[in-house]
């Protein structure tokens, strides 16, 4: 349908070429957008309602966040690496602790491995459950399930206030362990939310899984194929949603994990239903590695005694470090000069990865799918553009 | 059965609507500021330097080592070092920062300086309501406004400045024991 | 004592008509007929705007305005205020006089369906043989100033709100209006005070009302769901979806004319479920024959009431459907369910009174809500779902 002569007033709307004659709409969704949780911008050329080319352009958050590091020590990165996935912050500390302690070969002592696992489990808690919120928020549902979402992870981030000092920015992992010994009445307190959370995940499933609505604006929509995922290097739920059994946490067994019983939830059909399923189901595998870790906690000291904070010249070498964050593999790459400041310092970002296929999951569907399609790709613009 | 996901899901609004009027667990909104939450100890906003006894210019703990200026990751502090010497908690004559300023915009309160200073000097404030409208000179923090006593540590993290206290008397207490030794030292050498 | 509270304001009307003098008889008579519904109405869209964000907050744990006034109940005074003194911005290459017209034909109209709704005993405006004929004749006229404002305001943005309100009203105008036709049979007549007054008796305890009846209750469930689609209320408010195209047809609209857009809409949105209680809920009757003491305009806002708090209730609970899925529910499902609301009603009229007849009645509709619903959910393989694990 033609919009009118294109004059200087109508700059929004711009009569893209196609090759095969037609004539497409281009819109521009944001960076100003209610949806694009940050500032996103996707270029979307449409025939009528279908999706015909998507361009993602990022870039507006870029922070020179892997330059920064190149010129502060080892040290001076930690607080830097909490701001990446601004939601995520221990994850992206022990992900980078790792890869420091890969490279300069530091010991972690048990009680902080088991400290530095229950944080961790917390996040993937808190970040599943807004992830979810936001989602139906998208949708239209007008924020309902988003504020039940966020009154639990209220209480997990007044526990890593209690702990660290800060609820989002917890700046926590150092190299060799944490930076606090949790207390005794901490740990009752993690253990009486790990008790009252599978309550909370009832409630949010009654909600939401069986609702027609969403059911009908999920299923067969932003479809990823097995092949597609594996190749394009999709990693966290949006890789296990569509049937692919690859989670670090198995792979590597980083950390402690390999003491702990839990299950990898698999989808079959790759859609964002599954791939929300897949997000609520690895809520309920975190609440069982919760219980069983907070069973197991030794005592002892959380960091080396001896170690030195400052100062830390690793050995010339590179390492590579990974984890499983609640959004995919992060890792980071190092490479020494045997300085105090790193000669390379790179972030591999699942958020960016994982948004590489989003033209290839929206093609031939409408615009509202894209909004939807982008929700459970669960991106962090901190961590796209670092 | 069609429907049947909707009325659930109704049930669990309606259940979420009535609670709120019972019970504070569903109605979590703290009616700031009328009504404030409870800061944890642990908490931390902006840094502030202690001093001991009433003195803020003798008691002043910072001995302008400038290991915090060199750690901070975003470069907020700047320190100049006085000429002269004044004694610290133990006798010894230590330099002391003629200028401590803190960036306070610039500052991401990442609680890397209080980790490295060796003289516990620099602690995390807890005061958050710091609204200015002089954008620069307002958020650019010097040393009469970063200095804070001792006792006002207490008030905002008792358990980790009762730690500091003791440490710092054992400190003291080993450092009152060592010169006697010197001296006697000292003294033999010179009759020799 | 009662009936005369029932008939005050009939009795103050016809009060002060008698003593005014004779050659104004007619225009105070029509003045005092219509400056009350210009009154009541806009104070309860006032009242509404205030109740919806109390109840959502309430149901998303928060508190809702709170500060202006006690328990914020100034609020819409406030908005009110902020919504006049807002600047009036109209886009350089709109099309002024469609663009200015637009909200203003909005309102219009959305008064004009209040003419025949009976909001009392003897208290209908206009007391008209086709009274719900007009009424679905005004409301059709509000889709076009919807239609305007979208095309008025050349944004591409405005444009396709504009396109899919339209289209989404269209296609739940007819389940609308067959559903209404169930009443309509069962009454014998098109006036709104003919078919409440048909529900007006009582049976024991138990009153004549529509939705008390198999075909009246699953009428009563599809007029609702075709209002709330009409009144582009959630879950059908894609044209107005927030997060994906701004806000729609009225995104150019600042200010006042932006507050006559929400005064409109939920003008509307009574004037709907006015229609809905007076076909189905028996309009201005007590439910039961003991509480006939309380006024019926008592009755009948009270009504009003509780299904302004079940749009809110269902607003706060329900992601919005996709235009194709809107469609498809309207044509697929709700079509083929009034044609049966009205199949049954006429199996009602000429069956025997009993248990029978209802169970009669109630079998077809169940029957082919249950087809619907499996035809529905399968033909795009939406399913309940089991998911594997690996160790």
């Amino acid at each position: 349908m033609r919009w009118g002569t294109a004059s200087a007033d109508d700059r929004m709307v711009e009569i893209a070429g196609d090759p095969d004659g037609g004539e497409l709409l281009e819109i521009s969704m944001g960076p100003h957008h209610p949806s694009t949780h940050g500032v996103f911008r996707m270029n979307v050329q449409l025939e009528g309602e279908r999706v015909m080319r998507l361009k993602p352009v990022f870039g507006y958050l870029h922070r020179n966040h892997e330059q920064i590091a190149e010129k502060v020590s080892y040290l001076a990165s930690i607080p830097y690496t909490d701001r990446l996935d601004y939601l995520c912050s221990m994850t992206n500390n022990w992900a980078y602790a790792l890869s420091v302690e890969k490279l300069a070969g530091i010991a972690v002592p048990e009680r902080a491995e088991y400290v530095r696992v229950i944080v961790a489990e917390l996040t993937r808690l808190q970040n599943h459950a807004s992830l979810i919120g936001f989602l139906m928020q998208d949708m239209g549902a007008s924020g309902t399930p988003l504020m039940y979402a966020f009154r639990e992870r209220e209480k997990i981030l007044d526990l890593f206030e209690q702990l660290s000092g800060a609820r989002m920015m917890c700046n926590y992992m150092r190299f060799g362990g944490v930076r606090v010994d949790p207390s005794a009445d901490w740990l009752n307190g993690v253990r009486a939310l790990t008790g009252a959370f599978p309550r909370f995940l009832n409630e949010f499933e009654k909600l939401l899984m069986e609702n027609e609505i969403l059911i009908s604006r999920t299923q067969g929509v932003g479809v990823l194929s097995r092949e597609l995922a594996v190749n394009a290097g999709i990693t966290g739920p949006m890789l296990r949603a569509s049937g692919v059994n690859y989670d670090v946490r198995k792979v590597d067994g980083y950390g402690i994990y390999e003491r702990f019983q839990f299950r990898v939830p698999l989808g079959e059909h790759g859609d964002v239903y599954d791939r929300y399923m897949m997000r609520v189901l690895e809520m309920r595998e975190s609440v069982k590695i919760l219980e069983q870790a907070l069973a197991g906690i030794p005592g002892g000291p959380v960091m080396d005694p001896k170690a030195r904070l400052r100062g830390l010249r690793p050995k010339a070498g590179e390492a590579y470090g990974r984890i499983e964050s609640p959004k995919g593999e992060l890792g980071f790459f190092l490479i020494s000069d045997g300085t105090t400041n790193p000669y390379r310092y790179r972030v591999r970002p699942p958020s960016l990865i994982n948004l590489t296929v989003l033209e290839d999951m929206c093609l031939g569907r409408s615009v509202a799918d894209i909004v939807v399609t982008l929700g459970s790709v669960d991106i962090v613009l901190g961590e796209v553009d670092r | 059965m069609l429907g049947e996901g909707i009325v659930k899901g109704l049930g669990e609004t309606a259940r979420n609507f009535f609670g709120s009027f019972v019970g504070k667990e569903r109605l979590t909104t703290v009616q700031f500021p009328e009504e404030r939450l409870i800061q944890p100890e642990a908490t931390r906003v902006f840094p502030f330097l202690i001093y001991d006894t009433d003195d803020m210019e003798k008691g002043l703990r910072c001995v302008a080592c400038k290991i915090c200026e060199v750690e901070c990751p975003p470069k907020c502090i700047t320190i100049e070092k006085s000429t002269e010497k004044k004694p610290d908690y133990a006798g010894k004559p230590q330099f002391f920062p003629a200028k401590f300023d803190i960036d306070v915009s610039v500052c991401m309160s990442c609680q890397i300086c209080v980790e490295v200073c060796p003289f516990e000097a620099i602690k995390m404030d807890t005061a958050f309501e710091l609204s200015t409208d002089d954008r620069f000179g307002g958020l650019l923090w010097q040393k009469d406004r970063l200095a804070k006593p001792n006792a006002y540590y207490h008030t905002i993290h008792p358990t980790e400045a009762a730690a500091v206290d003791e440490e710092l008397a054992e400190k003291k207490a080993k450092a009152e024991a060592k010169p006697a030794a010197p001296a006697a030292n000292t003294g033999a050498a010179a009759v020799r | 004592m009662t009936q005369a509270l029932d008939q005050i304001f009939v009795t103050f009307k016809h009060w002060a008509v008698f003593h005014s003098p004779a050659a104004f008889q007619p225009a105070v008579s029509v003045l005092l007929s219509i400056v009350p519904v210009l009154i009541i109405f806009p104070s309860l869209f006032a009242v509404t705007t205030i109740l919806e964000r109390k109840g959502l907050a309430r149901i998303q744990n928060r508190y809702g305005p709170n500060r202006v006034g006690p328990f914020g109940l100034l609020q819409p005074l406030a908005d009110g205020l902020k919504s006049l003194t807002k600047e009036d911005i109209v886009p350089r290459s709109a099309d002024k006089l469609v663009h200015f017209a637009a909200p203003l034909l909005l309102v219009t109209t959305a008064f004009m369906e209040y003419a025949v709704l009976p909001v009392g005993r003897n208290m209908v405006l206009a007391d008209m043989e086709s009274g719900v004929l007009f009424f679905f004749a005004v409301s059709a006229a509000m889709e076009l100033s919807i239609f305007m404002a979208g095309w008025s305001s050349r944004n591409k943005y405005s444009m396709l709100g504009a396109m899919r309100a339209v289209a989404q009203m269209i296609s739940y105008e007819a389940p609308l209006i067959l559903s209404s036709v169930a009443a309509v049979m069962a009454a014998g007549s098109l006036s709104t005070v003919t078919i409440v007054e048909k529900q007006a008796g009582y049976s024991g305890i138990w009153p004549h009302w529509y939705v008390l009846t198999p075909w009246g209750l699953g009428g009563f469930l599809l007029f609702m769901i075709a209002a709330t689609a009409e009144s582009n209320r959630s879950p059908f408010d894609l044209p107005e979806g927030e997060s994906e195209i701004i806000a729609g047809y009225f995104t150019e609209y600042s200010g006042f004319k932006f507050a006559l857009f929400f005064l409109g809409e939920y003008l509307g949105m009574f004037a709907i479920s006015g229609l809905g209680i007076t076909l189905f809920l028996g309009g201005w009757a007590a439910p039961f024959s003991f509480l006939t003491w309380i006024p019926s305009w008592i009755w009948f806002f009270g009504k009003l009431l509780a299904l302004i708090a079940m749009f809110i209730w269902v607003r706060g609970t329900l992601p919005r459907l996709r235009m194709d899925q809107l469609m498809n529910f309207a044509w697929k499902f709700m079509l083929p369910m009034t044609l049966m609301v009205i199949f049954s009603a006429g199996l009602w009229r000429f069956l025997p009174q009993g248990v029978l007849r209802w169970v009669i009645c109630a079998v077809p509709i169940a029957g082919l809500y249950v087809l619907l619903g499996r035809n529905l959910t399968s033909g795009q393989r939406l399913e309940k779902r089991t998911y594997g694990f690996a160790e």
